[in-house]
C-alpha cells in the first residue's frame, strides 16, 4: 500500500536531489535541470497532500507551478542561448561582471 | 507697580544679551554705555518699588508656570517685599557704579565688551536670587552668580592663576551646593512645595530635628557662597579678577547672598536658635580668623577680601543671634563701604600699573588725593568711626552679641574690630603716605579719569551717611523680619558703644602714629605667629596635600586604569567587532552566482529551523 508518506518521502528525496544539484552543478543547463527537479517534486508534495485531505486546491497549485516552470524555462533557456552566442560557455562562474 | 519690577529684574538681561552682539567684536563703548543705561534703569525702578513698599505695597507676581511635574507645580514667582526691596536697592545702585567705574578701568582691555556682558547677566542672576519667591528660584540665581563669578573671575583666563582661581572658586561653591540642594531637597519632602510662604507656613508643625537638619543644609549652602570657614580659600583667590569684579561681586552683593539667605529663610532658622548660635560662633570666628590674615597680608586686594570674609562674619553673627534686621542693615552698609575700598583699590592699581604689593607704594596722597579720600572715607566707615556708617551696623551687631549673653562672641567681635582698624589704616599708611618707595621702583601713578571719581562719589556719600537711616530702615524691614528686642540697659548700651568706639579709634591713632614713625621692625617677620599668618594659617597648603594631591591621584587612577582599560576599552570591543563582522561578512558578495545560491540555500535552511523549532509565546 502507498500511502502519503511515501509521496512525502519521495518528494523530499527529489528536492534534496534538486538542492545538491543547485549546488553543486556548474553548468546553467544543469542548473535549469535542478530547478525543474525541485518545481516538481514540490509538486508531487502538493499532490500527494491534495488527494490525502480530498482538497483539490493542492492539485490546482501544482497545476500553476507547472505552467510558471514551463514559462520559467522558456525564458530561461532563450537568455541562456543569448549568453551562449555572446561568450561560448555556460559555465556558471563565467557570470561574474559585478562582482565588487 | 508689576511693569517695575519687571524692568528691574529684565533691563540687566537686555543689556547683557545686547553686549553679547559684541563680545567677537573689538572694544565698542556703546556696550558699556548701554548696560550702564540699563543698569540705572534697574536701579531706578528698584527705588520707585521702594518708596512703593514703604507705602504698604507687597508685590507678588506669578509671570507663568515653569515646572508641573507629578505632585510639584511651580511659576516663575517674584516677590518684591520690604527685604528683597532692600537687596535689589543695594544690588542695583553698586552695580550702576561697578559698571560706570569699569568703563575707565577697563579702557584699555581686550575683553572690553565682554566684561560688560558678563557684569550685566551677574545683575540679571543676582536679582533673580534675591526676587525669587520660592527656594529653586533662588537657587537657580545661587547659580548663575556662581557661573558669573566663575566667568569673571578667571576673565584673564589666559592668565594660569586667574583659571585657577576661577576654577577654585568655582569647584568650592559645588561642594557647598550640595548641600544646599539636600537642604532643598529636603524642605520639598517634608512641605511638597518649594513657594517661601507655603513652606514659612507650616514650618512650626514639623518635627524640629528636620528643622534643624535644614537649617544647618542650607547654612553650608550659605558658607560656600558667602566663604565662611571651611570653604574661605576662594575668596581671597577670586582676587585675581579684574578689581569692579570683586568690588561687586566679591564684596558687594555675591557673597552676601548667604547672609540673604539666612535672613530670607529667618521664619525657619528662627525656630531653631541651637542652628542660629552654630552660625553666630561661626561667625565669630571668621571675623578674628580673616581679620588676622589681614594684618600681615601684603597684597591690596587681598587685605581687603580677607576684611570682605571678616565682615560677612559679622553678619552672621548677627543673623545668627536672631538679629535679622540688623544683618540685613551691615550687609547694605557694608556693600557701600567695601565696594568703595575696592574700586579705590583699583585706581592705586591702575596708577601703579598692577601692582599690588602695598610695600611698593607709599606716599600716593599727592599722586591721588581723591582717590585717598575716598578710600580713607571706605576704611573709617569699615572701622566703625562715629558718625560714618559702620559705626551704626557694626555697633549694634556687637551690642547685639553682648545683649545675647553671648560675651565670648562679643569679645571676639570686639578684637576683630580692632583688627579691622589696624590693617585699614595699615593700609591706607603703606599705601597713600609715609616714603614714596615707588618713586625708586620708577612708576608714575597720576589719578584716573574724573568721570571714575565721579562714579565713586555716590559710594563716598552713602558710605558716610547711610547709618543715619538706621531707625528708619528698622521699622521698613521689620514689617516682615522679627524685631530683635535689646534687653540691656541704655547705660550699658551706651558704654558698650563708648568702649568700642575709643578702642578702634585709639588702634587707628596708634597705627598711624606707628607708621608714620616708619613702621615695624623687619624682626618681627620672622616671628612664627607673623609667619603662621602669612601663609594664611598654611590653610592653601593643607587642602592642597589633604585633598587636592589625593584626589588628583584618584582622578588620574580612574583615567588611567577606569576610564582606558575598561570603559574605552568595551567601547572600542564593540566597534572593533562590528568592524571585523563587517570585514569578514563582505567575502559573501563575492558577485559569483553559485556562492550566491549556496548562501541561498544556507538561508533556506535557517528559516525552515526557526519555522519548524521557534513558537512564539501567542
Amino acid at each position: 500500500m502507498i500511502t502519503l508518506t511515501h509521496y512525502l518521502i519521495l518528494s523530499g528525496i527529489l528536492f534534496s536531489l534538486g538542492i545538491v544539484g543547485v549546488l553543486r552543478r556548474k553548468n546553467l543547463l544543469m542548473l535549469f535541470f535542478s530547478t525543474e527537479i525541485l518545481l516538481n517534486a514540490v509538486n508531487i508534495g502538493f499532490a500527494a497532500v491534495s488527494k490525502y485531505y480530498g482538497d483539490l486546491s493542492g492539485q490546482i497549485f501544482s497545476f500553476f507551478i507547472i505552467a510558471i516552470a514551463a514559462s520559467e524555462v522558456a525564458v530561461g533557456l532563450g537568455l541562456l542561448v543569448l549568453w551562449y552566442k555572446r561568450s561560448g560557455t555556460i559555465d556558471l562562474d563565467s557570470l561574474q561582471m559585478m562582482k565588487g | 507697580m508689576e511693569k517695575y519690577l519687571y524692568v528691574v529684574l529684565f533691563a540687566p538681561l537686555v543689556g547683557s544679551l545686547f553686549s553679547l552682539l559684541f563680545t567677537a567684536k573689538k572694544k565698542n563703548v556703546i556696550t558699556a554705555l548701554v548696560t550702564s543705561g540699563l543698569l540705572l534703569i534697574s536701579f531706578v525702578s528698584s527705588l520707585t518699588l521702594m518708596f512703593a513698599v514703604h507705602d504698604g505695597l507687597t508685590l507678588h507676581v506669578k509671570m507663568m508656570g515653569w515646572i508641573s511635574a507629578g505632585n510639584l507645580t511651580l511659576p516663575y514667582g517674584f516677590i518684591v517685599d520690604n527685604v528683597s526691596v532692600v537687596m535689589m536697592v543695594t544690588v542695583t545702585l553698586v552695580s550702576s557704579v561697578v559698571n560706570v567705574y569699569s568703563m575707565g578701568y577697563m579702557m584699555h582691555d581686550k575683553g572690553y565688551n565682554r566684561f560688560f556682558t558678563y557684569i550685566s547677566a551677574f545683575v540679571f542672576s543676582m536679582l533673580i536670587l534675591v526676587m525669587s519667591d520660592n527656594f529653586v528660584g533662588l537657587f537657580i540665581g545661587w547659580e548663575g552668580v556662581g557661573l558669573c563669578s566663575y566667568l569673571l573671575i578667571g576673565f584673564w583666563y589666559e592668565k594660569e592663576s586667574a583659571s585657577w582661581a576661577g576654577n577654585e572658586a568655582f569647584i568650592m561653591n559645588r561642594v557647598a551646593d550640595l548641600g544646599m540642594l539636600m537642604g532643598l531637597f529636603l524642605i520639598y519632602w517634608q512641605f511638597g512645595t518649594f513657594e517661601y510662604d507655603k513652606v514659612f507656613a507650616h514650618v512650626g508643625a514639623v518635627n524640629v530635628g528636620v528643622v534643624t537638619t535644614i537649617g544647618l543644609l542650607l547654612f553650608v549652602g550659605a558658607m560656600g557662597k558667602s566663604a565662611q570657614f571651611p570653604f574661605h580659600t576662594w575668596l581671597a583667590d577670586a582676587m585675581e579678577g579684574p578689581t569692579p569684579v570683586s568690588a561687586l561681586i566679591h564684596a558687594a552683593t555675591m557673597v552676601t547672598a548667604g547672609v540673604y539667605l539666612v535672613i530670607r529663610a529667618s521664619d525657619l532658622f528662627s525656630l531653631v536658635p541651637e542652628v542660629g548660635h552654630i552660625i553666630a560662633t561661626l561667625g565669630a570666628f571668621v571675623a578674628v580668623f580673616a581679620a588676622s590674615m589681614a594684618l600681615v597680608n601684603r597684597d591690596l586686594k587681598r587685605i581687603i577680601a580677607y576684611s570682605t570674609l571678616s565682615q560677612l562674619g559679622y553678619m552672621f553673627v548677627a543673623a545668627g543671634l536672631g538679629a535679622y534686621w540688623i544683618a540685613l542693615f551691615h550687609l547694605m552698609t557694608h556693600a557701600f563701604f567695601k565696594s568703595l575700598l575696592f574700586l579705590g583699590a583699583g585706581n592705586v592699581m591702575h596708577a601703579m600699573d598692577d601692582e599690588l604689593d602695598i610695600k611698593k607704594m607709599g606716599g600716593l596722597f599727592g599722586a591721588m588725593p581723591y582717590t585717598a579720600i575716598l578710600m580713607a572715607v571706605g576704611s573709617v566707615a569699615l572701622c566703625g568711626v562715629y558718625p560714618f556708617a559702620g559705626f551704626f551696623s557694626k555697633d549694634m551687631i556687637l551690642a547685639a552679641a553682648f545683649n545675647g549673653g553671648n560675651f565670648y562672641i562679643w569679645f571676639a567681635l570686639f578684637i576683630g574690630a580692632g583688627m579691622t582698624a589696624f590693617y585699614s589704616f595699615r593700609l591706607i599708611m603703606l599705601v597713600f603716605f609715609g616714603d614714596k618707595v615707588y618713586k625708586k621702583l620708577g612708576f608714575h601713578p597720576h589719578e584716573t579719569y574724573p568721570f571714575v571719581l565721579w562714579a565713586l562719589l555716590p559710594l563716598g556719600i552713602l558710605s558716610t551717611i547711610a547709618g543715619f537711616f538706621e531707625h528708619p530702615f528698622e521699622e521698613f524691614v521689620t514689617k516682615i523680619l522679627d524685631k530683635y528686642e535689646f534687653t540691656m540697659s541704655h547705660s550699658t548700651e551706651v558704654g558698650l558703644i563708648f568702649l568700642t568706639s575709643a578702642f578702634v579709634i585709639i588702634v587707628i591713632v596708634a597705627t598711624i602714629y606707628k607708621y608714620a614713625k616708619g613702621g615695624f621692625s623687619k624682626q618681627l617677620e620672622t616671628m612664627p605667629l607673623y609667619i603662621l599668618l602669612k601663609n594664611q594659617y598654611y590653610i592653601p597648603k593643607l587642602y592642597e596635600v589633604a585633598i587636592i594631591k589625593p584626589y588628583y591621584v584618584l582622578s588620574k587612577f580612574a583615567w588611567k586604569q577606569i576610564d582606558v582599560r575598561i570603559i574605552d576599552f568595551t567601547v572600542d570591543l564593540i566597534a572593533k567587532v562590528l568592524y571585523k563582522s563587517g570585514q569578514e561578512s563582505r567575502k559573501m558578495q563575492s558577485g559569483n552566482l553559485s556562492d550566491m545560491l549556496r548562501w541561498m540555500v544556507v538561508g533556506i535552511v535557517v528559516l525552515l529551523a526557526l519555522a519548524i523549532f521557534y513558537r512564539p509565546v501567542m
